[in-house]
């Protein structure tokens, strides 16, 4: 006791006065170096990221079309003409823009709200012991593991109108349609597509919830079962309720992925999608690489970043304020 | 263990009641059938013989072949998708782990201006559309081959760098978590022990984050060995991967459904062996920054 109170003053001043010149360089070091360590993260994402983000700006005020690939520099500037052309709702190009964002948008409210109610139930049932969860937890995981090609191409097979399963079942053997149908053709596709795509989510929502689960304390639930409350109550007065900041963060995540997947409408229709499944991605793809009309497509893209702000910008003002107030 | 389980308190919370075990029961098998479903079309139809895929749709094979399996690699140059596939993954994953250390641990270990910027700059890059930045990105590619005569456009070296920072954002907010549940006491103990800041980082951060290096590098690997949109613009016949290739499977004249299964299952299965084995390490990373 004695002895390090006695030591601890001269460990204060002598190697502190001889350290001086050194620690000035060390300060240099210690500033610098945090930016040398994010410099490769930086570069990169400015290289693939922000710096095609700028570009696309400006290439939506360009005319650029294919006669300019080569030399993208040289297309005459044509002001807002590509976003005139992109919102002009009289005009074939507005209109399918707008009616591929408004499938996009319910789309992606309905698959969302799916993959978050799936998962959620799911986490809950899968609380509790009993036999078999750890193998079905294992099972669970299995669509979100999937290479997304592999997993939409088994389902664009299944979708087959002669040869598939689901017209197999439906009609051969439950009789419920009069002739097969076409899945990924016509109005039908929309089904197929939320279906494929809430096979493939709804994993992650389940991830997510449980273990949000986890961070529950139980003393909550036995002071509950205490008062008498039973399953049923206990989930819905105190499961329910503490997740909702894992909710707020997990239904803004699978409405951007959802909202701007690509992959799925991609494998699952090919180049061209049917008009009642066609998401606004495959649409901008469609209207840039297949079209070859650059310009207009990037003015698309930067009306849906825009969209894009807006939304999450608005939900976590919403969010938050939300749960200030039921803090209070 | 068993005798508790048979006799459980009746005011325990883990006692539930009838109709939670019966709709759970009903609510989980309905799930696992769906779940199921298009890996059991995936594993029987990979068994079948062409006519049995051709023909209306069978639930069991009319025989089992392993024909498919056989046929996959010569369809189609598989072997040489796979390969292009191993390479871009392993080298983006690679690559990704390393930058995402080193930035994760500079956030995660200095204050500095601007670190707030940082994160959420990165972290917003995640929700944009890639189509977004599609169209700028094979320009650039284009233009920098022209100028430098550097081949990022339909080289592998271009799809690496794409991916790489596909999985970079996400790599580095989970990394920062772990990170941040290493005592700074640890390498703080380093730096006196005359470590310098890569010492500490390489001998004791890296070391005791190993669980979240684990996780993400299975994300990297598996947002690098399914992405589908970049690699279908910016590869040519010599670079294409998985992701593409398995659309030769289709001719003019007949589609092998039972080969595109068969393929189907041989690309999944390293990753979905990968992603089982270690998904404890990866869930812990997806999660911890959503429920922090």
């Amino acid at each position: 006791m004695t002895s390090t109170a006695l030591k601890e003053p001269v460990r204060e001043t002598s190697p502190g006065a001889a350290r001086e010149p050194r620690r000035r360089t060390g300060r240099i070091r210690r500033v610098s170096l945090p930016y040398l360590l994010l410099l490769p993260a930086l570069l990169l994402e400015l290289l693939v990221h922000l710096v095609p983000m700028a570009i696309g700006i400006v290439m939506s005020f360009k005319q650029l079309t294919q006669f300019y690939i080569r030399d993208w520099g040289t297309a005459p500037w044509n002001g807002f003409d590509n976003y005139k052309v992109s919102v002009d709702f009289d005009a074939p190009v507005g209109k399918a823009l707008l009616q591929s964002f408004g499938i996009t948008v319910g789309f992606t409210l309905l698959s969302v709200g799916l993959c978050w109610l799936i998962g959620t139930a799911a986490a809950v049932y899968m609380q509790g012991t009993f036999r078999g969860r750890g193998l079905l937890r294992a099972l669970f995981l299995v669509p979100y593991a999937l290479p997304v090609y592999a997993a939409v191409i088994t389902w664009v097979f299944m979708f087959q109108h002669d040869n598939g399963l689901v017209n197999h079942v439906l009609h051969d053997q439950l009789h419920l349609t009069d002739k097969p149908s076409f899945w990924l053709i016509g109005d039908n596709s929309f089904y197929a597509l939320l279906t494929v795509s809430v096979w493939k989510g709804w994993p992650f929502a389940f991830l997510i919830v449980t273990a949000g689960l986890q961070n529950i304390p139980r003393e909550l639930y036995e002071a509950a079962a205490l008062d008498g409350a039973g399953m049923w109550q206990q989930i819905r007065r105190i499961t329910l309720p503490s997740l909702r900041p894992v909710n707020q963060v997990l239904i803004l995540v699978l409405f951007l992925w959802t909202f701007n997947d690509f992959n799925t409408p991609y494998v699952l229709f090919g180049k061209a999608a049917p008009e009642a499944a066609d998401l606004i991605s495959v649409h901008i793809y469609q209207s840039s690489f297949v079209a070859w009309n650059f310009g207009t497509g990037s003015a698309m893209s930067v009306l849906l970043l825009l969209f894009l702000l807006v939304v999450t910008g608005g939900y976590l003002l919403l969010t938050s304020r939300g749960r200030k107030a039921s803090h209070a | 263990m068993r005798d508790l389980s048979l006799a459980p308190p009746r005011t325990s919370p883990m006692a539930p009641p009838r109709s939670f075990v019966w709709s759970r029961r009903v609510f989980l098998t309905l799930l696992a059938g769906f779940v199921l479903l298009p890996v059991y079309v995936m594993i029987s139809s990979s068994l079948k013989p062409l006519a049995d895929v051709t023909g209306k749709f069978r639930w069991l094979p009319s025989e089992l072949t392993i024909r498919p399996y056989i046929d996959i690699w010569s369809t189609v140059p598989l072997a040489k998708y796979f390969m292009n596939s191993l390479i871009v993954a392993g080298a983006a994953t690679v690559c990704s782990v390393v930058i995402a250390v080193f930035a994760a641990y500079a956030v995660s270990r200095y204050d500095f201006r601007g670190k707030r910027v940082f994160t959420v700059t990165v972290l917003s890059t995640q929700m944009l559309p890639g189509i977004l930045f599609l169209l700028p990105l094979f320009l650039i590619y284009v233009n920098i081959g022209n100028a430098t005569g550097i081949a990022l456009f339909g080289s592998r070296g271009g799809l690496i760098l794409t991916y790489l920072t596909f999985s970079l954002p996400f790599s580095i907010w989970m990394l920062i978590g772990y990170f941040d549940s290493v005592p700074r006491d640890l390498d703080e103990a380093a730096l006196v022990d005359g470590c310098g800041p890569f010492g500490a980082l390489f001998r004791i951060v890296v070391p005791a984050a190993i669980p979240g290096i684990v996780a993400v590098a299975v994300y990297a690997f598996m947002t690098a060995w399914g992405e589908v949109l970049f690699a279908s613009v910016m590869t040519n016949d010599n670079t294409r991967t998985l992701a593409v290739g398995l659309q030769g499977y289709s001719t003019l004249y007949d589609v092998y459904w039972n080969q595109i299964m068969a393929a189907s299952l041989v690309v999944s299965v390293p990753v979905v062996a990968g992603f089982l084995l270690l998904q404890r390490y990866l869930v812990a990373g997806l999660t911890a920054g959503a429920v922090k």
